[in-house]
């Protein structure tokens, strides 16, 4: 999801300088020592009633009780826990970078994990447990080191008294204190720091005392990852555990009219078929076996009668006509401009853009994990929304939310996929268990529910298909005079808990974000229309910069060029250093790195694109040409402007995967299509992500900065596919107006 | 009843000769590094050696592994280049999400066993079969010749 609307409204919050400060946290931090030695550090939330996600959340956000954060451990190993899944983005090892820099200990004495669901873990800017906008690191960037330096100053405090020396006169590193002849661990220490009051200020390190922070460390759970040790969701095993598989209607909401399992049943392995309640008011029937591979022979034999439900049958080809249709009618403004320059303006630019739907595909298909108890439910998944799973499975589960357990595992991959608002697979999965206890007469069996590749292919939740239409009137000298932009395309956030945040005036901004900050300062009307189409949707990897950034950044090349001026000098001629400072630094920094403007290869061309997501500008510079009638990208240079960058090794895979990302959403063959209601893809063979031929070399160069950190989980994403068309545009005359591109 | 070698170990199970060796891995023996991912060898996130060459587990019958030996991720340690590969995958960071990755160690050791010193393009080749949706594609370009390197 995206923030910025959040973060725009809040971003005093995250931008406290460092030095020495009052603890925003004073008085929940709690430290306790362990029986048998070690110390545990334990937060409790605060109530951030100021921003009303609570609202939704729960009417009476319940007294929690501290959680751990940090154990310091007898052998003075810490462990830290991590607010976020890690899903690939890095959290695992960033967060704990930022504990381990302010506690004074070396990041070979950490040991991590991703936190359940809990009061404490709750997102310190947004009052609810998710990982998401690429919020990770910049929402809990002052979060982790005031704790990680309250706690320092507690153990330095207790090994000061117990020494009799000043506080001033101890020194720290790798976990020890150190005054004269004096020195303690901080785990011998942890009995008396747990009797000091918890500091009023804290002194937090400056960027030039950063010993960790900024450094390139590697994953925490890189060799684990290298072993086949590390346990996503998929490879959780509970005694007895059974798995499940659902059988959905070909049409979205579809409901089961009659069902034989006749055959089925005779599968081996296999215990129990029936029907379900599915997501938007649909049914389906779930197969209960010992395993996937029964589960899914003898989901193959199950016989079904379907009915349509609420999904229609939508046809790509006719959503495109509507929606230009749709675009002549705009329903909800979003920025007004006067639009009579553009009566009798000597040169007029027309351009119309289709954007299809795009599954998410994470390699590890969803799924997750649910064993019923003596007190509720316990679920391992991997959670990335952590507060509303919670409430949806107790719901469908007919329990309290603190009844229901979340255990956050690592997942592969997501790209927004696990952030759904209405928790689909999770109350499909909750649905499947209760109704099988209903059925056993008894608790049911832990059960694992999986989708399979197809079932994630054609089930929905894509990003939304989308129509541009932009008209640009210019003056005899080529300045834009009007710059009328309209968006169509299916709201992410209607009828959804984040509803009310993210709507305003009839308009989504999750929409329109990447156009309507209007960067290069143009005289822009922009309004848009948000059909009802009945096609579950979500948000995917940078949102809706992922057409938006697309749209802008290719229109603005194409009238550069029109007036035979360089794209990048066009571009710099509209930014100054005072108020596009970041975009003018990482432009001419991938300038710089790019040798940009040189000579290239026969049949090579250059492209540009800038663009900012989640407060961080991403400069790409590609040099392409085209072979076989596929774009083939040679090289690509990102400057980068992502302020303070906590662990470059991890932010250089973020802009390398990001690209990545992006660029497979120009590749043929990649787009969801529907044809009568049904999704006419299922598969990796007819949704083909990128293969390692597709791969560029990506050189990622960061813009040197001591300020706060923004994202970099998404921003990758949006600048690429615009700097692909720009290059193409000067090898074939033609500008793509669709994706994905098709050179022919 | 199958008798498998599994990582140099003899190892009865009880499963339907049809059963995909993926799921006999991950449900019957619990050696979960094993990834699924398509079901349909288009992705290679099941990828296992079987004598030596890099397969897709999710379409490999159980019943035709009488005599043959399956090399896993949890055992690609017992070889040189496997222990190459994933030293490589370790120093140059590769992995994101990591999903991907079990099966694409055994592919690139796979080509490492064959091919001590690939080429660009032949890396490509070996490699085509393994999808990555985070792009690592570039660090495991660049791992693959380092572990080329220190087994020279």
């Amino acid at each position: 999801m995206n923030p910025s609307w959040v973060t725009k409204r809040l971003a005093g919050a995250r931008q406290a300088p460092p030095g020495n400060r009052k603890l925003s946290r004073r008085g929940f931090l709690q430290l306790t020592a362990l029986a048998g030695g070690g110390l545990v550090v334990a937060w409790t939330s605060p109530h951030f009633l100021r921003w009303g996600m609570r609202r939704f959340v729960g009417a009476t956000p319940s007294r929690s009780e501290p959680s751990d954060f940090i154990r310091i451990n007898p052998d003075n190993s810490v462990q830290i826990q991590v607010n976020r899944i890690d899903f690939g983005q890095g959290a695992l090892t960033a967060l704990p970078m930022l504990v381990a820099e302010e506690l004074d200990i070396d990041m070979d004495q950490v040991r991590a994990s991703l936190a359940p669901a809990g009061e404490a873990y709750k997102d310190p800017v947004y009052g609810i447990q998710m990982t998401g906008g690429s919020s990770g690191v910049p929402n809990s960037w002052m979060q982790y080191r005031e704790i990680g330096a309250a706690t320092r100053t507690m153990l330095v405090a207790a090994a000061a008294a117990k020494w009799e020396v000043s506080t001033d006169s101890c020194t720290t590193s790798s976990g020890v204190v150190r005054s004269g002849p004096h020195s303690a661990t901080y785990a011998s220490l942890s009995a008396d720091a747990a009797r000091q009051p918890v500091p009023d200020k804290v002194t937090l390190r400056s960027a030039a005392q950063f010993k960790i922070i900024g450094r390139g460390q590697p994953r925490l759970d890189a060799v684990a990852a290298s072993q086949g040790k590390k346990i996503y969701g998929m490879d959780v095993r509970l005694p007895n555990m059974k798995t499940a598989l659902l059988i959905r209607a070909p049409r979205f909401g579809g409901r089961v009219e009659s069902f034989d399992a006749a055959t089925a049943l005779k599968v081996e392995g296999v215990i129990d078929v029936f029907q379900v309640p599915t997501d938007r008011g649909g049914s389906g029937v779930a197969v209960i076996a010992e395993g996937y591979w029964p589960a899914k022979e003898a989901r193959e034999r199950v016989q079904i009668t379907w009915q349509s439900g609420a999904g229609g049958t939508v046809s790509s080809e006719d959503l495109i006509e509507s929606y230009r249709k749709a675009a002549q009618t705009p329903v909800s403004t979003a920025l007004k401009a006067d639009p009579s320059p553009s009566d009798g303006a000597p040169r007029n630019l027309a351009a119309q853009y289709w954007f299809p739907y795009l599954a998410h595909a994470p390699m590890e298909p969803l799924n997750a994990t649910f064993e019923m108890t003596d007190t509720g439910a316990k679920v391992w998944y991997g959670a990335q929304f952590q507060s509303t799973d919670q409430l949806a499975i107790a719901q469908t589960l007919n329990l309290k939310p603190e009844q229901v357990s979340l255990m956050t595992l690592p997942a592969g991959g997501s790209f927004g996929r696990r952030a759904t608002p209405t928790s689909d697979y999770l109350r499909e999965g909750a649905a499947i268990v209760k109704v099988w206890g209903e059925r056993l007469g008894r608790r049911a069996d832990p059960l694992k529910m999986m989708w399979s590749r197809e079932d994630d292919i054609k089930g929905g939740y894509y990003r939304p298909a989308h129509l541009h239409e932009v008209k640009v009137a210019l003056d005899e000298q080529g300045q834009i005079v009007l710059w009328d932009h309209v968006i169509v395309g299916q709201s992410l956030s209607k009828g959804t808990p984040f509803e009310s945040f993210i709507i305003k005036n009839g308009v989504d901004s999750t929409m329109i974000e990447g156009v309507v900050e209007n960067i290069y300062a143009l005289p822009m009307r922009l309004r848009v229309t948000h059909p009802d189409t009945p096609v579950p949707v979500l948000w995917l990897r940078s949102v809706g910069h992922t057409h938006t950034a697309y749209v802008v950044e290719t229109l603005v090349d194409e009238i550069a060029r029109a007036a035979a001026v360089d794209p990048v000098a066009w571009r710099l001629a509209r930014w100054s250093k005072h108020s596009q400072p970041r975009h003018v630094a990482a432009l001419e920094l991938a300038v710089e790195q790019s040798g940009y403007g040189q000579a290239l290869p026969d049949g090579h061309a250059w492209g540009v694109a800038v663009h900012e997501s989640f407060d961080t500008v991403v400069a790409y510079i590609v040099d392409v040409s085209i072979a076989n009638g596929r774009p083939k990208v040679h090289r690509v240079t990102a400057g980068v402007h992502a302020n303070q960058v906590v662990n470059p090794t991890a932010a250089e895979a973020q802009i390398q995967g990001g690209a990545l990302f992006g660029l497979a959403m120009t590749l043929p063959g990649f787009e969801i299509t529907l044809k009568d209601g049904v999704v006419q893809q299922s598969q990796f063979t007819d949704y083909p992500p990128p293969r390692m031929a597709d791969a560029p070399s990506v050189a990622v160069h960061f813009v040197p900065s001591a300020e706060p950190p923004t994202g970099l989980g998404e921003p990758g994403v949006p600048p690429i596919a615009p700097a692909m068309a720009n290059a193409l545009a000067q090898l074939t005359g033609k500008r793509l107006r669709r994706l994905p591109f098709d050179l022919s | 009843m199958n008798t498998l070698n599994i990582n140099g170990e003899p190892i009865a199970v009880a499963a339907d000769a049809s059963t995909p060796v993926l799921w006999v891995l991950r449900d019957n023996l619990g050696l979960t590094g094993t990834k699924f991912g398509c079901g349909i060898a288009a992705c290679g996130a099941c990828t296992v050696m079987v004598d030596g060459q890099a397969v897709r587990s999710c379409v490999l019958p159980v019943g035709t592994m009488a005599g043959k030996r399956i090399r896993t991720i949890e055992g690609v340690s017992a070889s040189r280049a496997g222990r190459a590969v994933q030293a490589a995958w370790i120093a140059l960071d590769v992995a994101q999400c990591g999903y991907c990755q079990s099966g694409q160690i055994m592919s690139a050791t796979g080509l490492l066993e064959q091919t001590p010193r690939p080429s660009d393009a032949q890396i490509v080749e070996a490699m085509t079969g393994n999808i990555c949706r985070c792009g690592t594609y570039q660090r495991i370009r660049a791992a693959i010749h380092r572990a080329a390197e220190s087994l020279a």
